[in-house]
């Protein structure tokens, strides 16, 4: 059965995904027999009772009390099989064991915001160890979400309001792909994430050090990365067509009215500030509703955005 | 003969009748122009998922549309479409009466209708919402646009619900042909009157959440919005107390016309009559206790998703018995195979797909994973569409000579039937694998790798709307004969097929008394 798992769902990536999909196939068997054999009474009853004339005499059979205690009875035991199993497995992944990394996850129109107990912070990406139990603990700061790893089978809404947790043990290294899956307005279809499941010590390397290969890119092609992968394109088009945020084609050197009626030369240490503490000047007709990127971007990276930016023409 | 279309004529006649036949008739015109309006935004949005990557729409307009396809199908075609339409046109003559209880206020519900309807097409042309069509907060709440506008329109239309629910309920109780007890109706009459107590129990429901929603939009009182003291998760079981039982509202008069179809063309008395009849009453009560399994990733507490997971369980025993007992019918029968039992049969093989694919989603571990995935609109798809817009087709076909005294062509009734089968296959299987694959829903943009089955979907959803288009054909052409329907042309037993096709405005000439059961066909064998 295994070529028709692999053809049905997604890889296995956290432990949960092993039962998840358990269930899933015994619901699809139940599925095929009960299809198979509405469809074929059917098919057997349309030919072999086929009216062969007009008017033709039927017998007269009203009800068969029988019958309806089985039909009612088998399909009730097998939905409940259905409903204990489902419930079991729902019940594990509602509670975190005690030792799990917790991270908390901010959502917001439309990226995902991510605070390691050690500090770290990183958007639209994070980096989990393999094996190890992880915690999320989630709000949004604007309208709801929905945390959603299809690999994981795993999804709890984000709400403005209170706080939801979410927990799993990635078994498979690599990337998996975050989605959101609550919808949240223009963006929401853009507002995906990475999760990177990394061996023990990858995951050591990159929590102290970040990532290796992205230090080593020359810089327009660091920021090229840093501006999909950090959530800048949701907001900052690169082809002028208006956003959230301003366009970011021919922006650099030029001057710009901000909201408090101060004209403003887009220079570097202009875009540093905008990056650093985004409600210091806001362009006139935006909102300022963008998130600060202090502790989330190192200096070479900052760099890197801005020697991007210049690049826009 | 003068008959109920060619008694008086004008359009004062039409805009002032109290009919329930024309009443039923303008409901039918207008409710499918309304999907017609639907379709072709469900075109436009299968195109746009030809590609992964922005082509024909923005994300902004694509959101649009994907709203106003859901607000103008359910509101403004499924839910009016069988009741108002058909329910009006048929009910009355089936109890043997002259017209509904109340025919006044059967045409002010056809007037709230087209007032909600046009306030909704007002919020249409004055920019539209992208909220969906469950206008989940704090969204809906805080974003600009239509939203008030759209919302009163809604509201609007529930009156319309209410009223049409109000005289159904009446007119069975009160107006049934002498001899005719409540075991000797119809079964259709049995789903009407099922859905008519949701539709007065529940929407009024959704009236109070959307005025709620206006308030809290237009005052900021604070009620959903997290940043005015709100709850933004109070708003979807509001939301969902009303609209889950409103899919029984959908689904219950589609079961109600293939409990018709079925025994008339098998030429056989209908199998458990009792066990559909109260399969129906127990659809319609269990329907109001398992809202909150549109909610088990929502944030809500584990002991109500247990709950509300039992209960989905339970609600599913009643429809399978409904479809063995159709099958207990058809055994032994005369089975003709004319087009309206061809769509009772397509409704049989597709609503147990949508009913079968309802386990996974009503299963806890298994709905964490798909829900809000094109599982879920695939599963939806199947019941709604599969199912009563199909069991819908299946009462077109079979009540249109009745309705317009005339009989369309079976060859291109068959061709048609044969395109809307494959192509809806080809539209909404596929969306059951991008489901489980992890495809969200409501999506402009998607990942690459789920290209392949998109295109797919919107290859079938071509093949699906040419089998619509030839239907409109050979329907609108029949129109155009000389009248050729006779009053009973598929050897029916119940009381509408006892008058003249199309039937005189006063419905009989004598009333009829009731001699035999709805599903006595003659001759037939003495009993086994």
């Amino acid at each position: 059965m295994d070529w028709l798992r692999s053809l049905l769902l997604p890889v296995e990536g956290s432990h949960y995904a092993r039962r998840v999909d358990d269930l899933y196939m015994f619901i699809m068997l139940v599925c095929a027999f009960f299809f198979v054999l509405v469809v074929g009474l059917l098919t057997v009853f349309i030919l072999r009772y086929r009216r062969r004339r007009p008017g033709e005499a039927t017998p007269h059979i009203t009800e068969n009390f029988r019958l309806e205690v089985l039909w009612t009875a088998i399909p009730l035991g097998i939905v409940m099989v259905i409903f204990f199993w489902g419930f079991n497995g729902y019940m594990d992944a509602t509670v975190a064991p005690a030792n799990a990394l917790e991270i908390q996850v901010t959502a917001k129109q439309w990226l995902w915001q991510f605070e390691y107990p050690n500090g770290t912070r990183t958007i639209n990406e994070i980096h989990v160890p393999v094996g190890k139990p992880v915690k999320l603990v989630m709000t949004s700061d604007d309208v709801i979400h929905s945390f959603f790893v299809p690999s994981f089978r795993l999804k709890a809404d984000v709400l403005p309001n209170r706080y939801t947790e979410l927990w799993f043990t990635p078994t498979r290294e690599g990337l998996h792909v975050l989605l959101c899956a609550e919808y949240c307005g223009r963006g929401h279809s853009d507002m995906s994430g990475k999760v990177w499941v990394d061996s023990e010590d990858k995951y050591q390397e990159w929590l102290e050090k970040g990532d290796q290969s992205a230090q080593s890119m020359p810089l327009p092609q660091l920021g090229a990365l840093l501006y999909e992968s950090r959530g800048c394109a949701t907001c900052h088009s690169l082809d002028g067509t208006r956003g959230q945020g301003p366009s970011f084609k021919g922006i650099f050197g030029t001057d710009v009215r901000m909201t408090s009626g101060q004209v403003v030369r887009v220079d570097e240490n202009y875009i540093r500030e905008s990056i650093l503490q985004p409600q210091a000047k806001i362009v006139e007709g935006f909102q300022g509703i963008m998130p600060t990127f202090q502790g989330v971007l190192r200096e070479r990276e900052i760099l890197a955005l801005i020697e991007f930016i210049k690049s826009q023409k | 003969m003068s008959d109920y279309l060619t008694e008086s004529r004008g359009l004062r006649s039409w805009l002032f009748t109290l009919d329930h036949k024309r009443i039923g008739v303008m409901y039918f015109w207008s409710t499918l122009a309304a999907f017609a309006l639907g379709g072709v935004f469900a075109m436009l949005m299968r195109l746009s998922l030809l590609s992964p990557k922005e082509t024909i729409m923005t994300a902004e307009t694509y959101n649009k549309i994907f709203t106003l396809h859901g607000a103008v199908m359910i509101f403004l075609f499924i839910i009016p479409s069988i009741p108002a339409a058909f329910g009006n046109f048929v009910l009355p003559l089936m109890l043997g009466a002259k017209d509904v209880a109340f025919p006044r206020l059967n045409l002010a519900s056809y007037y709230v209708y087209v007032a909600g309807t046009l306030i909704l097409l007002g919020g249409m042309l004055t920019g539209g919402i992208d909220t969906g069509w469950t206008f989940y907060t704090p969204y809906s709440s805080t974003i600009g646009g239509s939203v008030s506008l759209m919302t009163f329109g809604v509201f609007v239309l529930g009156f319309s619900s209410i009223f049409t629910g109000i005289n159904f309920v009446a007119t069975i109780h009160k107006l049934r042909a002498p001899g005719m007890g409540w075991y000797q109706m119809p079964l259709f009459a049995w789903g009407i009157y099922a859905t008519a107590i949701i539709q007065i129990l529940a929407t009024p429901v959704l009236g109070i959440t959307l005025v709620l929603l206006i308030m809290e939009r237009v005052f900021q009182v604070g009620i959903f919005d997290a940043k005015l003291g709100g709850d933004p998760v109070l708003f979807q079981h509001f939301f969902w107390f009303y609209s889950h039982p409103a899919v029984y509202i959908m689904i219950l008069p589609g079961m109600a016309i293939i409990s018709e179809v079925i025994p008339v063309f098998s030429r056989k008395t209908i199998f458990g009559y009792r066990a559909i009849a109260y399969s129906s009453l127990a659809i319609a009560f269990v329907s109001f206790l398992v809202w909150g399994h549109h909610m088990f990733v929502s944030g809500q507490s584990q002991l109500a998703a247990a709950i509300f997971s039992f209960l989905t369980f339970l609600v599913a025993i009643p429809s399978g018995v409904k479809i063995w007992n159709w099958l207990a019918t058809m055994y032994r029968g005369s089975i003709s195979l004319q087009a309206p039992m061809i769509y009772a049969i397509m409704f049989l093989v597709l609503f147990a797909i949508g009913g079968l694919t309802g386990l996974f989603l009503g299963a806890l571990a298994v709905d964490v994973d798909l829900h809000d995935t094109y599982f879920v609109v695939a599963h939806f798809h199947f019941v709604m569409m599969g199912g009563t817009f199909i069991a819908y087709l299946a009462g077109l076909h079979y009540w249109w000579p009745k309705m317009f005294g005339r009989t369309y062509s079976e060859k291109l009734a068959r061709l048609s039937a044969a395109l809307i089968f494959v192509g809806f296959n080809l539209t909404f299987l596929s969306q059951f694998l991008l489901g489980s694959r992890g495809m969200p829903r409501r999506y402009a943009h998607y990942l690459p790798q789920f290209q392949p089955l998109h295109v797919l979907s919107t290859i079938g959803s071509w093949v699906l709307a040419l089998g619509l288009l030839i239907m409109l054909g050979y329907l609108v052409a029949s129109l155009r004969k000389k009248r050729d329907a006779p009053a009973n042309p598929w050897g029916g037993a119940t009381f509408e097929w006892e008058t003249s096709s199309p039937p005189p405005a006063h419905n009989f000439d004598h009333t009829p008394v009731l001699t035999h059961g709805p599903y006595d066909y003659e001759p037939r064998t003495v009993p086994v």
